[in-house]
Parts: structure tokens; C-alpha cells; sequence
């Protein structure tokens, strides 16, 4: 499978090298230089420095052939147009969104595009956990 | 008519001006806080503060009984999810949006954010109109509409110089609105007569371009 992955913060770097990992191909693009550090030495994928939102950098990353794009910069905006422009212009199969704003994520969801939101997931993770220990502190009580 | 704005710099600030005289009733939103602190001592409560991407802070600004939604910050990414949400969330039927990187308006065009208005590209096409570099220049889009307002210049020799515009056979889809001869314009007619060095401006889906070339320039 070749995979582009916009973004090489931690989120998207980690990813690159995952699906490195498990044996497949994968561009990398982010704005910055340096963020080419976050990956392996040995990273055996394109790095492609530039903007995301700009088509001419989506195609040095080779978008017309990716079977999955993920969008994974720092910018909740970027991300969900960049993945509108997989899906609806370079007919990416798979396409996924990082979103950071609950609000944004779900209305986007809604409209059909698959976003994940790490903040909701810290939410509920943290809502268990309290309520774990509030259901405990009952029982010792 | 009630307008959102959205982006509080000097495009913004003018537009809720110009409409506030007209006499509707605006809101702007601008999430910089000095530039907010300057807005709101102009425009009072009509300056909103918060980022004009985020739901609740558009609701607050009662974009649901908005009639039109004026995306106009410095960044494109922002400019198209204001448009679609206040479209597709709010169900604002008229959004106009601003695109600051003319690389950017394909990204408008394919999510269907229009109209559009860039800076970069009015500048390029009234530099074109001043000082043309080739014999047809674009000098407006009408997207929603799918016409191209152009200029060609009527080249000696070519099917039109010597002709009146009823005679040419000017192809479907394209209309020639006026003429423009030593400084004076003037719309045209039938029986107006053409002149090598006229520059007539038509209206023409596109991809009529080669078919009035043709005619005025003659290859």
C-alpha cells in the first residue's frame, strides 16, 4: 500500500514510521525543514518539504497514486480541506482527518469525512478515570 | 439584511462599513485581540470576538438567520470552512470568500465556496486591460454564472475588421457587449462597425476562446 502522510509532527511521523514498519510505502510532507529529524535516519520514503493546502506539493508527494491519505498538521483547518482535496479531487480511497476541535470533528464526520479527534478521546478518557475513582472513593465510603 | 463577516481586518472593517450605511445590520468576528479592541471601539457590539472556524462562536453571531456569510481573514483554509459551515451547518444561502493565495482557488472552486474575489488576480487582470500582452485578456469571471467577461482586440485583416458585429457569426455561448475605440466605449449593436485596433469586450462560456480568436484576430 503507498500512503502520503501530510504533517510529520509527532502524530504523523509516528505513523510514517509505523506504516514503514509493516512494510509499506509512504511520502512524508511537512513545512518545515527539520521536522525530516522526527523520522528514522534510514526513513526510506520521499520528504517532501512545502505547504499541504498546495496541490503542486500534494502531487511532488505523488497523491494521484495513494491508496490512503492522512492529513496530520498542526492546523485543524489545513486538515480538513487538504482531505476534501484527496477525497474529492485525487479520488483517494481512504482519507483521514485529524481535528482537534470536537465541534469541527463532528460536524465533518457527519458530512461524510473520517476525522479523528484526540481531544474527544482525552475527554472520555479522563471522564473514566474519574469516574472510576469516584465509584471506588463510593465503595470505601 | 443581516451579514456575518468574518475577519476583521481592513476588507472586513471596510465591507461592514459600506453595509451598515446602506442600512443593514452586520457583525464582525476577529479573533486578534487588538485588532478586536480596535473594532469594537468602532463598531461596538456588532465586534465579536472569537475564531470565526469554531461553531459555537458563529452561532453566537446568529449566522443561522444570517442572509449572506463574508469569509475574509488572511488565511484560505480558514475562509473555506467559514464558508461551509455557515452554508452547510447554518444554511446560509449567499457566502462570499475571499482568497488571499490565488494558488488556493481551485480549492474554493471544487468545494463549491463562491463567489470568490482575489486581490492578486484583479490586479493581474487590470494590468492585462491596461497594458495587454496578448490580443484576448479575462477580465472578470462570473463563477456561479460560468461566463468569462473577455477583451480581444480586432486584428487588421482578421474576419472582423471591416465587418459589423451582425454579420460575424458569433458562436453560441458568447455575446459581444461593447466596443472600445479611441477611448470611447460604446455598447454594441448590429449594425456597430468594426475597425482594426477596436478592442471589443464579450460575454462567452468558457472555452469559446479559440472560436471568437478566430474571428477577431484571425488565427
Amino acid at each position: 500500500m503507498f500512503v502520503v502522510v501530510a504533517g510529520c509532527g509527532r502524530v504523523g511521523a509516528s505513523i510514517a514510521q509505523s506504516l514503514i514498519d509493516d512494510g509499506h510505502d509512504v511520502n512524508v510532507i511537512d513545512q518545515n525543514a527539520e521536522a525530516l529529524g522526527r523520522l528514522g535516519d534510514d526513513f526510506p520514503g520521499n520528504f517532501i518539504q512545502g505547504p499541504a493546502l498546495e496541490t503542486t506539493v500534494l502531487e511532488r508527494a505523488e497523491i494521484e497514486r495513494a491508496d490512503a491519505f492522512v492529513a496530520a498538521t498542526n492546523g485543524d483547518n489545513t486538515n480538513i480541506v487538504i482531505a476534501q482535496v484527496a477525497r474529492d479531487r485525487y479520488q483517494v480511497p481512504f482519507v483521514i482527518a485529524r481535528v482537534l476541535d470536537p465541534s469541527r470533528a463532528k460536524f465533518y464526520a457527519e458530512q461524510g469525512l473520517t476525522t479523528i479527534c484526540p481531544t474527544r478521546t482525552a475527554i472520555e478518557m479522563m471522564e473514566g478515570a474519574l469516574r472510576a475513582f469516584v465509584a471506588e472513593s463510593a465503595e470505601d465510603a | 439584511m443581516y451579514a456575518v463577516i468574518v475577519g476583521g481586518g481592513k476588507a472586513g472593517a471596510n465591507v461592514a462599513r459600506a453595509l451598515l450605511r446602506m442600512g443593514h445590520e452586520v457583525s464582525i468576528v476577529e479573533h486578534r485581540p487588538t485588532r478586536f479592541a480596535t473594532l469594537e471601539a468602532e463598531f461596538e457590539h456588532m465586534a465579536r470576538y472569537g475564531d470565526g472556524t469554531e461553531l459555537f462562536v458563529l452561532e453566537a453571531a446568529g449566522t443561522a438567520r444570517a442572509d449572506v456569510c463574508i469569509a475574509v481573514t488572511g488565511d484560505d483554509e480558514d475562509n473555506i470552512i467559514i464558508g461551509q459551515l455557515s452554508r452547510d451547518h447554518f444554511g446560509v444561502a449567499n457566502v462570499v470568500a475571499r482568497v488571499n493565495d490565488p494558488r488556493n482557488q481551485e480549492h474554493f472552486d471544487l468545494l463549491g465556496i463562491a463567489p470568490t474575489v482575489c486581490a492578486t488576480e484583479s490586479i493581474l487582470a487590470l494590468i492585462e486591460h491596461e497594458v495587454p500582452q496578448h490580443s484576448l485578456v479575462h477580465l472578470f469571471s462570473l463563477r456561479r454564472e460560468n461566463l468569462d467577461i473577455l477583451e480581444i482586440g480586432v486584428v487588421e485583416g482578421s474576419r472582423a475588421d471591416g465587418a459589423t458585429v451582425g454579420e460575424l457569426s458569433i458562436p453560441d455561448g458568447s455575446l459581444v457587449i461593447s466596443v472600445l475605440r479611441n477611448r470611447v466605449g460604446r455598447v454594441a449593436h448590429p449594425d456597430t462597425l468594426l475597425a482594426a485596433g477596436d478592442q471589443v469586450v464579450a460575454i462567452a462560456e468558457p472555452g469559446r476562446e479559440s472560436d471568437l480568436m478566430e474571428i477577431f484576430a484571425g488565427d
